[in-house]
């Protein structure tokens, strides 16, 4: 188990180790791309701009959340759906869809004649990233709000506290903990997030290592500006690690709703154009924008070149994926719950490491060792998988684990004291209470290697298409028409399983 | 038990799958789009039966890939857009060497001096602008003049482009580094707009969104084949022979480390051939390389550029050292 456990992780770990090597032997280059001022600039502009989407999609999150368990707003199952529901579009479609309504090019300049200023760098960016990760923090929030015990809020208003202070001061310092989760997971999407940030033009660290990597013959500062990501990630996750020790957790003494606030008709008024706004510009326009295009050009005689050989790469590679990360997160689920040791707490850290890694850093890592030591597997589907498989590793064991948490340890060691061994007991008694935890981890491994991209785009095997490379090929020339198709086929293929994680309410990682 | 056991083989199965060698086909790495590759790749199997696998990507990346692959990489070909990437992976040791069969189709100022890459098309560095705001007569002479406020804000640039670095890099070549740094420096102070790719910038003047751009001659052609008569966009040559007067072939080489040379030749000789050669003036608008096939009527000839003089694969010495330069004008 230990072998298979840590298996899944090395792929990714050890071109890392080695990626670090080789920055350290490159010696006085390594000095020549730190010691810039764009460096300096680069590092400045991502931690400022990771921040910036992280207090919006936070604000945003919360004050969506507190409206739809707190508030008396009506149609509360339809919202939570509607504002939960994109997740399924990945940033750069996000992305895309803005920029192919705004600018002289746009659609809205198409139909109207009147040209929208244009929304390319760091506005756009910030925007579309921000409606791709407050939905982490919202649904976070939500559950954390729905378990909160009500009767400190009544305290704080039966002694003259208004909603809004009683919230700030009672109820806001109750879910910390949760926003902090939530909002750490919109960090980490946003520092690592390559597509949106590279088609709006704005640069940050995962755009300038593709742009280093694609535009220069030298890899060595491609190397090392990765490293420094990856530094930066580890740092914020560190960072969360700290603030959630010392923050106090209250567990929920009592199964009573807190009961709802009344809004005042000005406020109800205010809460619908709010969340009728987030839900327009977080999920109608970028669908409507996308088949607004589709219609344009089918219209306009346009071939849609569908390349079905990318619908087929996106499923297979995703299958093979969610299959495989369910495979090596049951070892790593069995270890960490049933058998706590130093060693299965460094397995669980690893796979949670990796996970928060920016996926452009491990994918040259990846390249640069498999091209120099892994001759046969260099460029392979197998490679591709595994590196998949590692990297969302996390979501299968985080939902396996809240399964099996829930299974009394008492059936195996029955099992055990009734003579089956260790491997029939896992088999006969253990998987089949906890498969089904394994599976809504399989399904999340599959959306998320769905919408993939940098890792893909370096590490696909010559002739492998996906739906996401297919979109980001189209993109460069801003030929909308062409990548409305491929991204409303990637859209639909993961709001499948998407809409059965959210309509049956369910633990999201 | 028995949904393991499923899963585990599923998940084998589909690994070992994939794991299929690929030894049986030709592998090209293209630095030239798929868009434009695809079909002549398709004619090139029809006409051979020799079953052929492509890596698209950009041919500056594609390069860097194969020098990090060394002697293992999986390309038998690499087919490149600009000079600079091929000279790349020719300095590296890494081509075989063409003979004369090869070598003497093409005139020998676009292909490798030490002949192991031969060009394929030309593409001539122009400037786009609109004629409804510009006298060509009134355009500097060479891309020097673009510095002076006159310009200000009006003549657009793609500085992550390969073919706008290989510019770069040949004006490093030949006006040296500070000449160049001052240059660039000037654009910048000069608000020059950045767009992403050269087809943007041919939009973009056509549009009335900026006066002019520094692109290379075919996006131009392409926009006509689009959008038929309307367009007011046209492009002019620099004709003193600096770097404005740019001509880059798009090349061909074979890795010498291949096990399917004759494969790789057949390619090559059938990039070079009439039907080939067709296909790049008429459907890509570039220069075809080969005497006999003539350009598109409206270029002006080919011998009328004056290209600099330049050993095209030195520019892969000074590459890297554009984008240094492009990145601390400001301009990336």
């Amino acid at each position: 188990m230990w072998v298979i456990g840590f298996g899944v992780v090395l792929p990714v770990l050890v071109p890392i180790a080695a990626l670090v090597i080789r920055v350290a032997g490159a010696g006085g280059e390594v000095w020549d791309t730190l010691a810039t001022g764009r460096t300096f600039t680069l590092l400045v502009r991502s931690i400022v701009f990771t921040a910036a989407v992280t207090a919006s999609a936070a604000a945003v999150g919360v004050a969506a959340a507190w409206l739809i368990v707190r508030s008396d707003i009506a149609g509360k199952r339809t919202w939570t759906v509607l504002v939960s529901l994109p997740l399924v579009i990945p940033s750069y479609v996000l992305a895309l869809s803005l920029l192919s309504f705004f600018g002289g090019r746009g659609l809205f300049a198409d139909v109207t004649g009147v040209a929208l200023p244009s929304i390319s760098g760091g506005f756009g960016a910030w925007l579309a990233l921000t409606l791709s990760t407050y939905p982490y923090v919202f649904l976070v929030t939500r559950a954390a709000l729905r378990n909160v015990d009500p009767s400190h809020e009544e305290a704080a208003r039966s002694l003259g506290a208004g909603p809004l202070r009683a919230f700030r001061t009672v109820v806001l310092p109750q879910v910390r903990p949760a926003v902090a989760a939530g909002s750490l997971l919109a960090a980490l999407y946003t520092l690592s997030d390559f597509g949106a940030v590279s088609l709006m033009g704005f640069d940050v660290f995962t755009r300038v290592i593709y742009a280093q990597y694609q535009g220069r013959l030298d890899r060595t500062p491609a190397a090392v500006l990765a490293l420094v990501l990856i530094v930066l990630a580890l740092v914020i996750v560190w960072a969360e690690q700290r603030s959630r020790g010392r923050a106090a957790y209250f567990a929920a003494r009592t199964k009573r709703q807190a009961p709802t606030v009344a809004l005042t008709r000005r406020w109800r008024v205010a809460a619908y154009c709010g969340l009728g706004g987030l839900v327009t510009a977080a999920l109608v326009l970028p669908v409507g924008v996308l088949v607004a295009w589709l219609a344009r050009g089918l219209a306009g005689g346009q071939v849609i070149d569908m390349r079905w050989g990318a619908v087929v790469g996106s499923i297979a590679g995703s299958i093979a994926a969610a299959l495989l990360a369910m495979a090596a997160a049951l070892p790593v689920v069995v270890l960490a719950v049933r058998h706590q040791s130093r060693a299965s707490r460094w397995l669980h850290r690893a796979v949670y490491v990796v996970f928060s890694l920016p996926h452009i850093t491990v994918a040259l890592a990846v390249v640069f060792f498999a091209a120099n030591y892994l001759g046969g597997l260099y460029q392979s589907f197998t490679l591709l998988v595994l590196v998949y498989a590692a990297l969302f590793l996390a979501q299968a064991t985080s939902a396996g684990e809240a399964t099996l948490l829930q299974v009394n340890p008492n059936l195996e060691e029955a099992s055990r004291g009734l003579g089956k061994g260790a491997w029939a007991t896992l088999r006969r008694i253990t998987f089949p209470l906890m498969w089904k935890g394994l599976l809504a981890g399989g399904v999340l491994v599959f959306l998320t290697t769905m919408k993939e991209l940098p890792a893909t785009l370096l590490l696909r095997p010559t002739g492998f298409d996906t739906l996401a490379v297919r979109i980001w090929s189209t993109t460069n020339d801003l030929f909308y028409a062409r990548a409305a198709a491929p991204a409303l086929l990637l859209l639909l293929a993961s709001a499948v399983p998407m809409y059965l994680l959210v309509i049956r309410p369910r633990r999201l990682p | 038990m028995i949904r393991r056991a499923l899963v585990t083989a599923v998940c084998v199965g589909l690994l070992a799958t994939a794991c299929g060698g690929s030894d049986a086909t030709l592998t090209i790495y293209s630095g030239r789009s798929e868009e434009l590759v695809a079909p002549l790749i398709e004619q090139f199997t029809e006409a051979t039966g020799i079953a052929v696998e492509v890596r698209y990507g950009d041919s500056a990346e594609l390069a860097a890939t194969i020098l990090e692959e060394g002697r293992n990489t999986p390309a038998d070909v690499f087919f490149a857009q600009d000079p600079a990437s091929l000279g790349a992976v020719k300095l590296a040791n890494l081509f075989a060497t063409f003979g004369d069969e090869i070598m003497t189709q093409v005139p020998e100022a676009f292909s490798d001096v030490d002949n192991r890459w031969v060009g394929v098309s030309g593409r001539a560095r122009v400037v786009v602008y609109d004629t409804t705001k510009i006298d060509p007569a009134t355009l500097p002479s060479t891309e020097d003049g673009f510095t002076d406020p006159e310009w200000a804000g009006r003549v657009a640039i793609a500085p992550t482009n390969g073919s706008f670095l290989a510019f770069v890099a040949a004006k490093i070549l030949l006006d040296g580094d500070d000449a160049t740094r001052e240059w660039l420096r000037g654009m910048a102070a000069n608000g020059a707009p950045t767009y992403p790719s050269n087809s943007v910038i041919v939009a973009a003047v056509d549009d009335g969104e900026v006066d002019a751009g520094l692109v290379n001659h075919y996006y131009l052609f392409r926009r006509i084949a689009e959008e038929g008569d309307s367009v007011v966009a046209a492009n002019h040559f620099f004709t003193g022979g600096g770097a404005g007067s740019l001509v880059m072939p798009a090349g061909v080489g074979v890795l010498d480390g291949t096990d399917r040379a004759a494969d790789a030749a057949q390619f090559v000789f059938f990039l070079l051939s009439a039907p080939a050669q067709r296909y790049f003036a008429e459907e890509t608008f570039e220069y075809p390389l080969v005497e006999g096939v003539e350009a598109n009527p409206d270029l002006p000839p080919l011998d009328s550029l004056n290209p600099p003089e330049l050993s095209l694969s030195d520019l892969a010495t000074v590459l890297d050292r554009a984008t240094d330069l492009v990145a601390e004008a400001g301009l990336l």
